[in-house]
Order: structure tokens, then sequence, then C-alpha cells
């Protein structure tokens, strides 16, 4: 009986997987898997490296884009970059934000968010890394996510590490060959090259490396609670479980003196 | 109460005496927990448990939900990421919420199917057969509502797809949807009323949800045998049935705490699995994505909508018949709201005199391709408009409705039933109790 139950159980997944095939299953890119710190039930975001990619994001990305549904305080927190007060607020004041009440631009505080996007057509990075799933595995079923994570990071390393070098013109905008891609032209040209930053940890700066911590960054700014997320749901399955096993005892002890009584008849 | 003979509440003390002559409260609660419950039921018979508790999570974190979300298209995708980033515990209640809504669709599709396969439908139960489905189809209304809130992509342009449905239908077709949406286009009229009927029908829902158990606590529970639970004595009666608590409590408990235990697994380590990623990137009605999916939990209803094209001779045919009045989007309409309809009335067009599939040999073969066939459905729903995924959309569509108007009433006739034990006590003592033999 409890077989049919996992089997009813597992026919359920497995349907509810082609919705999961369709969702992200567009690109048609294959999307090399990065082993993140935070993939897995039990993975957890390096703090260094999202103080590298924190770096890297001001250096580089925010030159464009912006991180507009992320507040400037959270890089404080825990299981987040968990910078030093001091620093985010020194941090804070890179950034200048328009003011309704001054109606004037003032220096950023902690409770602002990261600045809007500078150019109309850079894309918002908040949530970027769950906006672009990567992994549909196995046979469409999205269920290697479990381990993996989504495999948005990994889109987004994809798309820092696979330009060509190739270039086309069109319509006065220049377009970079990128494999990641969908199309496989992008109209941004590429952000990252290698020692593009220094970090003060003595951590590699080439280019891969730096695509890697850059993603973890954009993941945690996607998804700051994704530490205090797979706590909870950990504490919930492992009481469950309990509950489960005191609950079948409870069950089989009710049920006993109804199954094994001597016939009536 | 009417029903299966069994012990009913006596007041003993003098404050229940009081209570009890005043309002028979306590009394209804005494027959609702002990109702006698046939003995033999399955594990296939947990999942109304499960559903009761997916509508009061629903419900309980969707209050919580509300008081942080702004139903307006400039504020309802950032005070999501609100919730998601600021609230205390809001991360949570909100993947609670999402994919709350999952388990509820994945508990009614083998609680439906159940039904379908036991023959549950049967007189005398169709109006708890009914009264399902129309809890079903509400079910299927606030969900879909309930996605547009986030007001991200997939929300916007599933809602206009949805909403189009309605623009197919002859002649009111525009001005119906015009006044579904509260304008042209969907809107911020459109957000705010999909944002009011979402709040509401859940308690539309819990009310039908009463009549529906009040429905099946008069005829009694269905069983795996199909046989009715024997009324005519109070004793007999006991053989067959069990009282409610603490037997079947404890057990859909047991089976609630097994399922909640992946639920939260999901919900904790791959909360987005369900999701589309799309839904993340704000509703803009400037770009649309380059495929439109629904929830998993609509998909095979929306292959069957999608299956029926303008080259499909039945759709020639009646768009020839008409004069041109049902076309191939109007007829897909009919045909996707024709197939709940056409689960609907399985009462009336299953002629069989047995009731549990388990007895009806041939049955059995149709019901799991049936079952099958809502799979290959759910996959192609998901897939491109194109071929090969529309002809077997097409054929996955013409079994449905074939097996609900042509096979089961066939069958009926054609079928040679094996006969189900006598009584409920005879079923279950072949399985348990003293194995000795009994003559």
């Amino acid at each position: 009986m409890i077989k049919k139950l996992a089997l009813s159980a597992l026919a359920a997944l497995a349907l509810s997987g082609t919705a999961a095939h369709a969702a992200g299953g567009e690109s048609g890119h294959h999307t090399e898997n990065v082993r993140f710190s935070f993939d897995g039930p039990f993975g957890a975001f390096d703090q260094n490296q999202l103080q590298r990619g924190l770096k890297i994001y001001t250096e580089v990305c925010s030159a464009c884009h912006g991180l507009r549904y992320v507040p400037i305080r959270t890089l404080a927190d825990e299981g987040g970059p968990h910078l030093p007060e001091d620093q985010v607020r020194a941090y804070a004041g890179n950034f200048e934000v328009f003011d309704p009440e001054l109606d004037d631009f003032r220096a950023a505080t902690p409770n602002d968010h990261f600045p809007m996007s500078n150019l109309e057509n850079a894309p918002d990075l908040s949530l970027m890394a769950k906006a672009r799933a990567a992994f549909h595995g196995p046979q469409g079923l999205g269920i290697n996510q479990f381990l993996y994570g989504i495999g948005g990071p990994e889109h987004i390393v994809g798309i820092l590490t696979g330009y060509t070098g190739e270039t086309r013109e069109q319509a006065g905008v220049t377009y970079y060959e990128n494999t990641a891609f969908d199309s496989g032209w992008i109209a941004m040209a590429p952000p990252l090259a290698g020692q593009d930053v220094e970090f003060d940890d003595g951590h590699s700066n080439d280019l891969h490396h730096e695509a890697e911590d850059v993603a973890a960054f954009l993941m945690w700014a996607a998804e700051p609670k994704l530490m205090a997320r797979k706590q909870v749901g950990f504490v919930a399955v492992t009481f469950l479980i309990l509950l489960s096993v005191l609950l079948y005892l409870t069950n089989k002890r009710i049920w006993k003196p109804i199954k094994h009584r001597k016939k009536t008849v | 109460m009417a029903g299966i003979p069994h012990d009913h509440y006596e007041p003993k003390t003098k404050g229940e005496k009081w209570v009890e002559s005043r309002l028979p409260v306590i009394g209804l609660i005494y027959d609702t927990i002990m109702i006698p419950t046939p003995k033999n039921l399955n594990w296939m018979w947990i999942w109304g448990i499960v559903l009761a508790f997916c509508l009061a999570l629903q419900i309980v974190t969707g209050i919580v939900l509300v008081m942080h979300y702004t139903p307006h298209v400039d504020l309802a995708f950032a005070s999501v990421e609100h919730i998601m980033r600021d609230v205390n515990g809001g991360f949570f209640l909100r993947y609670l919420h999402m994919n709350g809504a999952s388990l509820f669709f994945f508990a009614v599709y083998l609680h439906i199917f159940r039904g379908l396969y036991y023959g549950s439908y049967k007189a005398p139960r169709e109006i708890t057969w009914i009264v399902g489905m129309i809890i079903y189809l509400l079910m299927m209304a606030t969900g879909f509502m309930g996605y547009v809130l986030p007001w991200g992509q997939m929300s916007f342009w599933g809602a206009t797809v949805i909403t189009g449905l309605f623009g197919a239908i002859p002649f009111i077709g525009e001005a119906l949807q015009t006044w579904l949406l509260g304008g042209p286009a969907v809107d911020n009229a459109t957000l705010n009323r999909f944002f009011s009927l979402h709040y509401l029908l859940p308690f539309v829902i819990a009310g039908l949800v009463i009549v529906h158990i009040w429905a099946f606590h008069t005829t009694g529970n269905n069983n795996p045998t199909g046989v009715d639970v024997r009324r005519d004595s109070k004793a007999n009666a006991q053989k067959d049935t069990l009282p409610f608590w603490p037997y079947f409590v404890i057990k859909d408990f047991f089976a609630l705490a097994v399922v909640l235990a992946v639920f939260f697994a999901i919900v904790g380590f791959m909360p987005n699995f369900l999701g589309h990623p799309d839904n993340y990137i704000e509703a803009n009605p400037l770009a649309t994505p380059a495929h439109i999916v629904p929830e998993w939990y609509f998909l095979p209803f929306y292959a069957i909508l999608r299956a029926f094209t303008a080259d499909v001779w039945v759709v020639m045919f009646f768009n020839w018949i008409t004069g041109g009045i049902i076309d191939a989007k109007f007829f897909g309409v009919l045909a996707m709201f024709g197939a709940i309809v056409a689960m609907a009335l399985v009462p009336w067009l299953d002629t069989s005199r047995v009731r549990s599939g388990k007895y009806r040999p041939t049955f059995k073969w149709w019901f799991w391709l049936l079952a099958l066939d809502f799979m290959v459905l759910m996959w192609a729903g998901a897939m491109p408009a194109e071929p090969p995924y529309s002809t077997i959309s097409l054929i996955g569509a013409t079994y449905w409705f074939a097996y609900f108007f042509v096979i089961l009433p066939l069958l009926g006739v054609f079928e040679k039933p094996q006969t189900p034990p006598a009584t409920i006590e005879e079923d279950f003592d072949a399985h348990y109790g003293d194995k000795t033999p009994a003559e």
C-alpha cells in the first residue's frame, strides 16, 4: 500500500516535472554545472565568495545594471555577505538616490535599496539568478535541482564566459556572439575579461573565477533567505519524519486488535 | 442524522445538557468525528484529509500574505519581493502558499482518480461527486487568479491567454472578456478583481467542503469493494465499520505527516521546482514570453484546449454546420470545459451495476489508460503547439471524451464483472485476522 502511495507520488512529481521542462527548456543551450557552495539541501553561501562577487558587481556590473529590489542593509545579514555595519554604511555612501522628500539627490543610506539600472536596456539583476533556470534533467523532469540548484547562477557564468569574440552590426547596434545566450547574439559587450578586479584575499581573478563569484553574489541577491529557508526545511522535515514514525506506531497499535482478532464465523 | 446506525451523543453532565438543549453542537461534532467508517478503506482514502489540510494552509498563509501584499500593477511585484526579503518568515510563507497550491492539486487529482476507479461517484453519492467537481472548478479559478497576483511575466501572459478564452465565445465573447478584465486588456482593474476573488473563493470552497462532507456522511463512505455498509441493524453495521476516531484519524494523520515531509522538503530545498522562471521577471505588456505555459495542474486541460485546431475534421464539420459560429478557438474552449463536464456527468454515464473497478476486469484497463492519458495530456500541454505534440494532444483529448461518453456506457452492458464480496466484513476478514479457515 505504501508502495502504491510512493508510486503515485513519484508519478505526480514526474508529471509536474514536465511543466518544469517546458518552463525553462527553451534556450536549448547546454549549461555546464558549477559546483557552488550553496547547491543541495545542505549547501550554504560562501561569505568570502559573496564579498568578492559584490566587489565585481560594484566595480563592473553596476556601471549599467541595477539591483532595485535589494536593500543595501542586507549586505550585513548573516547568511549573506555579512559585512560589518560600518562597511555597509560606507558602501551605501557610494550611491546617490533620489529622495522625494528633499526633492533632490542625496547619498544613499543602508536602508535604501541598490540603485536601478543606469541603462534602459540593461535588465535589473535582483532576480536574474532565479529568472533564468538552466537545468531540467534528468529527462526534463528538473528533479536534479534538488542537488544542483535551479541553474540560474550557472546560466550567468555561461553568459559571462560564453563570448566567442565575434561581433556583428545591426541597425547601428553591435551584437556579440555568446554561446549561452538564447539568440546567440547579445547586445552586452563582454563585461569581464579576467583580472578585472583585485581581491584583498588574493583569490584568483581569472575570468572563470570572477564569473562564478559574481554569479554566486547574484544568487544571494535573488534569494537572500536561501540558508534560512534550507534550515527551516531541514527542521520541518526532521520533525515530520519523527512525527510520521510516532504516528505509524500509534496507528499500528490501535489497529492491532482489529486486524489480529479471532474470526467470529 | 440519517445514515449508518450508530450510537449518538448523550449529554451526561448538567453543563452538557444545558448546552445541548440550546445548541446541539457537541452532538454534531461527536456524530461527525465518530461516524462509522468502512474498516477496509485503503491508503487512497487519505487524500481527503490532505485536501482539508491544504485548504487550511492556503487560507492561513494567504491571510498573512495579504497583510503585506499590494494589489497594484506598479507595486505588486515589488511587494512580493518585500515579502521575500523584509517580512519576518515571509519567504517561507510565500513558498508554502506557492507550493501549497501544487500540493492541493496533486491531492485533488489522486482524490478524483480514486473516485473514478472505485466508482465513488455512483448512486447514491452523485451529489457528493457533483459538489466535489464544483469545488475542483473553484480551485482552478482560485489557483489561476492567485497566479496572476505576483504580477510576473507568466502571471500577466497567462491571464491574457486564459481570459482570451472567454473572448472566443461567439457574439458576446468580446464584451464578456472586457467585462471580466475591467478593460480592454489585463491591467490594474484585472489585478484588483482577481485579488478580491482570490480572497473570496477559498471561503466558498470551505463552505462547499462542508456540504461535500455532509453529503458523504449521509450516504456513508465508499470503500474499495464498493459494497455498502449493512444498515439493517446496528450490530451488522458495527461489523462493517469502525468509528472515524481514532482509527481513521490516526491513519490519516500518519499519511498526512508523510506527505508533509515530502512537501516541506520541496518547499525547503527546491521551492521553485514547480514554478516558471519567467515569473521572476516583472510583467511587461510589451514583451511576450517565447512559450506561455500555465501551471502544471492546468496542463491536461490546456492540451485539450489546444488540440482542436482548424484542420481537425470535427472542428471543420461543426464550423460548417453552424455557419462559422463555432470556430477552432471556440471549439477548443468548449472541449476544455466539456472535458470537465464529462467528468462531472460520470455518475450517469457509467452504466455498470458493479460499483468498484476492482471487480471489473475490462474496466480496469480502460481506467488505467485514462490515467495514462491524463499524464500524456499533461506532458503535451507543456510542449509547444506543433507536431507531433498537437497530434498527441488530439489523440489524448479524443480518448478522454471516448472514455466518458462511449466506453463507460458500453462497458456496463458488455462487461462481465466479477462478484464482489457480500459484505465489507467478509472482505476485511479475507485480509486480516486469524488465518485459520472459517469453514
